[in-house]
């Protein structure tokens, strides 16, 4: 029985000088969102959020940032500034006050 | 990339960068369709990051390829290359500058310089450019033409102010991308300089990337651990599906691929430090054969003699030529391609200026141009300076069969 955690989560986007970088334009350009995720019987991890995000934050075309279970290739995903890669990708489980930071490398998305 | 050089340039960097920087912003809002106000905020954006870093800057539009001289698709001489003594003797004149213009200036780069901003782009040039976008019909091809242009409209700037060098920010990840999307553009004869270090078709100016060690996760890491600020503006391929151009369609390849295979990114990149620009078999050397009218590369396509280029471009035109309105020569063009093998360019090319553009350039720039059915919508310095230079090429020709081709010559119509 996981407790109700908050968790920041954050859109950004890589900028290449000499080439345009792309806003994420999926999530109504809001790039900080303060949320509360709902009490549930599993803990939290990060697959369960990507679903999370997927319905309750994507406004469109959401085979852009999710593909599958995960995210698309090419999008960062920074818990608390570190790379997820040494966090146990999906499966790290989200802490209270947690921030997460997925960052496009995509040129357009 | 402008963050680093920042380091680089100040004063208790170790090894301290000598040169003087100027930053320029293209602000390509109207090919990828924004609105005037989204533009407006934007190039304010940038503006501000551009005014904190201290260096003089330009933010120029892409309107402004319409009113672009011919001369930036020639390639200017260039002093020799000098060797190592050259370049202490570089470092040293500059230190002296430097020193020469006091040290309270010091702090600054080089002279303040006022911003240069040209105006805002007129209604009509705007409209030009979406006139010329919308008429791409892929958008392999819009995404070809916006670098293209981008890269001329960033030449001038470069040239107009004097700097002797551009620093583009292709990192790791965008170069190995690069690569195989030029593969499969067709401009495989050019990857060593699309893809190198450094870029010097253009002559004077001289493309480098300094940025091509570094992977795009190690810039985005950069980034946000130094909180380094960023301006977003959507790209002409932004919310395209993934087929939607090669470009995209490479870049989810070779990203998939390096989710699965960490080597990828890296192995494509030190494939392409490998490339060497080695001139082309059968021409002499130190005399360049003629350079593709868009990038600027010397030729890559079968040079005018062969048998068999002559075929292909026939067959692959005479279904097109179809005769333009008022053209009286128009039924003597068969009997003359069929003739003289070496006069094509007097009887066939005339009748169809898409043919005499097309003829000037690489293969890559020529695939690209099927997806444009009309050249009209290019800016005008570009269609100028092919007319100027098939111009040349005629009256080369014409040299030789002066006295043979004297009928033709008189009964050609309306040659301005």
């Amino acid at each position: 029985m996981a407790a109700p955690l908050s968790v920041e989560v954050e859109f950004g986007a890589v900028v290449n000088p000499g080439k345009r970088a792309v806003r994420s334009l999926l999530f109504d350009g809001v790039k900080k969102h303060q949320v509360t995720l709902p009490g549930q019987e599993e803990p939290w991890d990060i697959r369960n959020l990507l679903v999370w995000i997927k319905k309750n934050l994507l406004k469109e075309r959401p085979e852009l940032f999710i593909q599958g279970d995960s995210v698309r290739p090419g999008i960062l995903v920074l818990i608390n500034d570190a790379d997820w890669e040494l966090l146990g990708e999906l499966d790290y489980q989200l802490q209270d006050q947690d921030s997460i930071l997925f960052i496009s490398t995509l040129h357009g998305g | 990339m402008l963050w680093q050089v920042l380091e680089g340039l100040s004063r208790d960097s170790a090894k301290r960068l000598r040169f003087v920087p100027g930053v320029v912003y293209a602000d390509e809002g109207a090919a990828c369709g924004q609105s005037p106000e989204d533009r407006a905020k934007t190039v304010a954006e940038a503006k501000l990051v551009l005014q904190s870093v201290g260096f003089p800057w330009h933010i120029v539009a892409l309107e402004e390829v319409f009113s672009l001289p011919p001369s930036v698709l020639r390639c200017s001489a260039r002093e020799p290359v000098g060797t190592e003594g050259a370049y202490k003797a570089a470092v040293d004149s500059f230190l002296q500058q430097q020193h020469a213009l006091g040290e309270e200036q010091q702090s600054l780069p080089c002279p303040p310089r006022p911003p240069i901003r040209a105006g805002p782009p007129t209604a009509g040039q705007t409209e030009a450019l979406s006139t010329l976008f919308s008429s791409v019909e892929t958008l392999t091809a819009k995404e070809e033409l916006l670098r293209t242009l981008r890269t001329h409209l960033i030449l001038h700037v470069a040239r107009t102010h004097g700097y002797s060098k551009v620093m583009m920010g292709d990192s790791c990840t965008r170069l190995a991308i690069k690569l195989m999307t030029s593969l499969a553009l067709g401009r495989g004869a050019f990857l060593a300089w699309d893809t190198g270090f450094s870029d010097e078709r253009h002559g004077d100016v001289v493309v480098v990337r300094p940025m091509r060690e570094h992977t795009l996760k190690e810039v985005a890491f950069y980034n946000r651990l130094f909180a380094v600020p960023s301006v977003f503006t959507p790209a002409v391929d932004t919310k395209a599906p993934e087929k939607a151009s090669i470009h995209r369609l490479m870049e989810a390849f070779i990203l998939r691929l390096q989710a699965q295979f960490p080597s990828t990114v890296s192995t494509v990149y030190r494939t392409s430090e490998k490339l060497v620009k080695a001139p082309r078999d059968g021409c002499a050397a130190g005399t360049p054969g003629p350079r593709c009218l868009l990038c600027m590369c010397v030729l890559d396509v079968d040079t005018a003699d062969s048998a068999t280029a002559f075929g292909a471009q026939t067959s692959s035109q005479l279904p097109q030529t179809q005769p333009p309105v008022a053209q009286a020569e128009a039924p003597t063009v068969s009997c003359c391609c069929t003739g003289m093998g070496g006069a094509r360019h007097c009887c066939r090319t005339e009748e169809d200026p898409r043919a005499r553009v097309i003829e000037q350039l690489c293969y890559g720039c020529r695939v690209n141009m099927k997806d444009l059915p009309s050249l009209d919508p290019l800016p005008p310095y570009i269609l100028a300076e092919a007319q100027l230079r098939s111009q040349r090429a005629e009256a080369e020709q014409i040299q030789e069969y002066l006295l043979e081709d004297r009928e033709d010559e008189d009964a050609r119509p309306g040659e301005s």
